[in-house]
């Protein structure tokens, strides 16, 4: 019990720092091309935050403007080997994406916004992931690609900027309920060497530094995000592994059951914020 | 010819005689340094572009010696300033020989 009032009383005080540090770019719009971006909106019910922040708010002045123009962008060279991709035939069928979705990526305008969310035909929780691959496999004849591999994470950055700027609206209720529940509790379950929750850093301590880190809210909003780490994308499951490291933990298996609860999780706390993939992070 | 290599400029489409306006260019390009081995431990040979240039109306605006430490996908932005409408024209060449090129058309106005 002691210990519980003693964390309490060290998350009151981070939220003041929290409120300091982020004071340089608090601002609660972006617009790129013409598109604007919500940075920072009021909180979902079910998280316990006042308000949902973009990890583009937490990053330094040299590395927003990187986002705020698509020719600067590093994400968009993915982009457009994704659209390569898009027009080209693989599998047995002798067809493209383009072959059925002649209407273009554009076609996808608002899906990366919902994602994940149930899926009545397929009987399970899909993302962004699963529907390349299921047209992949079904209608392209195609092998699956690998999750978090280049050309995926290329796919899935070219459909996620058809709708950016759109609000992040992924359903917690209905069948998807257990999953997230599941989610949730991962969220809040301390584990590695280290013994901590994804909690400890995102939602009690962000807008402070862990040593060089400026930690955020830890949103995927913006995922896939170019990272200056690595100069390339990087998926939403990959990210989560490379936490777990972090904190000396085994990470769950990229497209894991574990994680794919985790994601959905985390995406619902970002309701309320824009789609921003491709997003430039450090 | 490195594998997805593809050229990118911006130019603005009209500037006022005299008068500097900015000149963005990014190629995507992996820039192996030759510094670095395969999980074999052999080296992976260098593959970088080691030259670029611009030109305007057959005239020389600026080049640029790349060397091995070059980031991947090299980003060269800078400023010009032109007296007539023209062509400007981008080639970064390839430690392979290939060449890669772009050219924009801007007007005087």
């Amino acid at each position: 019990m002691k210990k519980f009032t003693l964390s309490a009383a060290v998350a009151a005080t981070i939220a003041i720092f929290a409120g300091a540090a982020s004071a340089e770019s608090n601002s609660a719009v972006l617009t790129i091309d013409g598109q604007e971006i919500t940075l920072r909106a009021a909180a979902p019910d079910y998280i316990d935050v006042d308000e949902v922040i973009s990890g583009w708010s937490f990053r330094t002045a040299e590395t927003q403007a990187l986002q705020m123009d698509d020719f600067d962008n590093p994400g968009m060279i993915f982009v457009d080997q994704a659209i390569d991709d898009w027009n080209t035939v693989d599998g047995s069928e002798g067809k493209s994406c383009a072959s059925c979705h002649t209407g273009g990526p554009e076609e996808f305008a608002g899906l990366r916004a919902e994602l994940p969310r149930w899926d009545e035909a397929q009987g399970k929780v899909m993302n962004m992931e699963d529907y390349i691959n299921l047209s992949r496999v079904e209608h392209m004849g195609a092998e699956p690609w690998k999750w978090a591999k280049p050309r995926m994470d290329a796919m899935v950055a070219l459909i996620s900027l058809q709708s950016r700027g759109m609000p992040i609206n992924v359903a917690v209720d209905g069948p998807a309920a257990d999953m997230w529940e599941a989610g949730r509790e991962l969220y809040y379950t301390r584990v590695g060497q280290l013994d901590m929750a994804c909690s400890n850093c995102h939602e009690d301590n962000y807008g402070v530094m862990i040593r060089a880190d400026h930690l955020s809210q830890g949103q995927i909003n913006g995922f896939p995000t170019y990272r200056l780490k690595n100069a390339k994308l990087n998926s939403t499951h990959a990210r989560f592994s490379g936490c777990m490291k972090n904190i000396r933990a085994q990470p769950f298996a990229v497209g894991s059951d574990e994680f794919r609860a985790l994601e959905l999780y985390v995406a619902s706390r970002g309701n309320g914020l824009s789609v921003e993939g491709p997003s430039v992070r450090n | 010819m490195a594998d997805n290599v593809k050229p990118r400029v911006r130019v603005p489409r009209s500037a006022a005689a005299g008068e500097a306006f900015e000149i963005k260019t990014l190629i995507s390009h992996k820039m192996e340094s030759g510094q670095r081995k395969d999980s074999d431990g052999n080296p992976i040979p260098r593959s970088i572009i080691n030259h670029f240039s611009c030109d305007f109306n057959g005239e020389n605006v600026i080049q640029a010696a790349l060397e091995g430490a070059i980031s991947t996908n090299p980003y060269i932005q800078f400023e010009a300033s032109i007296e007539e409408s023209g062509t400007f024209t981008f080639t970064w060449q390839d430690d392979d020989g290939s060449e890669y090129t772009d050219s924009k058309d801007i007007a005087v106005g």
